[in-house]
């Protein structure tokens, strides 16, 4: 056990290490492992039953669907809101800055209930949309709108930090030399940014696949139709189907598996690209 | 940012011909008015909303949801499980930081993946694991049941699922930062003969109690306003297993829309809080997450 941790002279290691593990194990790590040891006791027939009924792939589309366009909607408004923050000066901006982190703080039943109200049928923007022809609350769009709140600090945030290394002298030596603004954009703003942004995409998108409080709001909830993952899995339990809701819960715990493990490789691929690009 | 360029190169590059034209300041304007507008529909109107809607009936009626034992109920619930869950994330936060910051060992990376994995599972499956363990046909059920014991459907399971969800705070804000701030001190206090509390208290704490303030708000917010999880174990029991956002879920669907924008308003305002102390710490700190 001697090469398991480097030496050093600071006290406390066996017993700091051995509490958080032991607190992450029966907090975390045994209920997760409880529910695939469930998952497994059911059988292949049982599992793939419950997988591929209609109801559950209806719900996968929906869910997948919506946290897609709700993410691709942020990665572009969040990069016009994270361009807008580090590049211009205007009044309120420092406000607006800290406002951006709101959907963090707020509770999503809070959301939930204010943007129904908002978009209902006599709501604030609602008595707009509805008289053209836009219905969004208790139809999917409700669900992209409820899911766009969710993710947009998460994509704000990451690009804020890659805007501001972007090197301004290269945009003034391009622009010096002839090049237009969309080419500036497109050769020196776009590749620095992007590893953020797609690690901005894809927490965004994690985070609105596993969403569940603000959706049951606005959804309207009717199956096929407008039923997320999540709350399948609320209602399997409510019938104590517990094999059931555990079949769904391990399928959508291996989609965060992936794609935490995809943010990390973002993460890694953004930081060698700032290595290489000599900073 | 310490490396840019100076910021009076800066300016004068700023001030050279053909980067201020009136193309740049359409351009500005155009975005910054591209960003309120998508801002004002997504995030401030439904914030004035919550207002609005719980002073539709006067500021008498607003003030009398809270006189509704079942919504003061909620408020209780909702403080006690913070004043349990927070504490206890501080503690974890601080005993995981310390291993994984101030020494090098195998498997470092994983446990700080493991740690982090909360925030990417659905708050559902978070309240679904502990229903499996713990609940009628779960795990442990009937030997709970036997004993007497309830932790599904009753506060003991709440606190579970709030424990889940809001796991990564604390240790997420202190292992970069104690990490950046290297061992050197502590060294030095421990090769003087401080103890490890002592040096904990009087050279790693001082230097790192913005960061800890930082996550503490957030689990704080986040185990307060938790909807999810928690909607999963509690059983709705009015008045004595709803938390303040479920309380919230149940006046909406009764259609007392007044008293569940009033119970909204107050996590509103909790919101606003957090993000004020979130925004001080980093001003005070230069410290961005």
């Amino acid at each position: 056990m001697k090469s398991f941790r480097e030496p050093s002279i600071l006290p406390g290691f066996g017993l700091t290490l051995g509490f958080s593990t032991f607190f992450l194990s029966a907090i975390v790590l045994i209920p997760l492992a409880a529910m695939v040891v469930k998952t497994a006791t059911m059988g292949w027939h049982d599992f793939l039953a419950v997988l591929l009924n209609p109801r559950a792939v209806a719900s996968y589309k929906l869910t997948f669907g919506c946290s897609l366009l709700a993410a691709l909607i942020n990665s572009v408004f969040g990069f016009l809101i994270a361009w807008t923050l580090v590049r211009y000066e205007f009044p309120g901006r420092k406000f607006i800055d800290a406002l951006i982190d709101m959907p963090f703080a707020l509770p999503t039943a809070v959301s939930g209930i204010a943007l129904t109200a908002v978009f209902a049928e006599n709501g604030a923007l609602g008595q707009y949309l509805v008289p053209l022809g836009i219905k969004v609350a208790y139809t999917w769009i409700g669900i992209v709108v409820a899911l766009t709140l969710i993710g947009l600090p998460f994509v704000v945030r990451s690009i804020q930090p890659a805007l501001q290394e972007v090197q301004r002298d290269l945009e003034d030596a391009a622009e010096t030399l002839g090049a237009g603004r969309f080419y500036i954009f497109r050769r020196i703003i776009l590749p620095t940014v992007l590893p953020a942004l797609l690690t901005g995409f894809t927490l965004a998108f994690a985070r609105a696949v596993g969403e569940f409080g603000s959706v049951t709001f606005i959804a309207g909830n009717l199956p096929m139709k407008t039923e997320i993952t999540p709350l399948l899995i609320v209602i399997k339990l409510e019938q104590f189907d517990y094999k059931g809701a555990a079949a769904l819960g391990f399928i959508m715990l291996v989609m965060s598996f992936i794609m935490l493990m995809s943010i990390n490789l973002l993460q890694a691929w953004g930081r060698r690209r700032i290595v290489a690009a000599g900073r | 940012m310490a490396a840019g360029p100076s910021s009076a190169i800066l300016a004068e590059l700023a001030s050279r011909p053909g980067r201020d034209t009136a193309t740049s300041t359409i351009f500005k304007w155009l975005f910054i008015s591209l960003s309120l507008l998508f801002l004002m529909a997504l995030l401030f109107a439904p914030l004035i909303m919550v207002f609005a809607a719980a002073f539709e009936k006067g500021i008498g009626m607003y003030f009398n949801s809270f006189k509704d034992p079942d919504t003061l109920a909620a408020i209780r619930l909702t403080l006690l499980t913070a004043a349990i869950v927070v504490p206890a994330n501080i503690l974890f936060g601080i005993t995981a930081a310390w291993s994984i910051a101030k020494f090098e060992f195998k498997g470092k990376s994983f446990l700080i993946t493991l740690i982090d994995l909360p925030i990417a599972v659905s708050p559902v499956i978070s309240g679904l694991v502990y229903v499996l363990l713990f609940g009628a046909q779960g795990w442990f059920g009937t030997w709970l049941q036997d004993h007497d014991i309830s932790i599904v459907f009753a506060m003991p399971g709440i606190v579970l699922a709030t424990m889940f969800v809001t796991f990564p705070y604390v240790a997420r804000e202190l292992i970069p930062l104690m990490q950046q701030l290297g061992n050197d001190e502590e060294e030095a206090a421990i090769t003087l003969g401080a103890g490890g509390l002592m040096t904990f208290f009087h050279v790693t704490l001082p230097k790192v109690r913005w960061g800890l303030l930082y996550g503490v708000i957030l689990c704080n917010a986040r185990a307060m306003g938790e909807f999810g999880a928690v909607s999963v174990v509690s059983g709705h029991i009015r008045g004595l297993t709803t938390t303040m956002p479920l309380h919230v879920e149940i006046l909406y669907n009764e259609y007392n829309f007044v008293g569940a924008f009033a119970v909204a308003s107050l996590l509103t305002l909790l919101a606003v809080v957090t993000l004020v102390i979130k925004t001080l710490v980093e001003w005070r700190t230069g410290y961005k997450q």
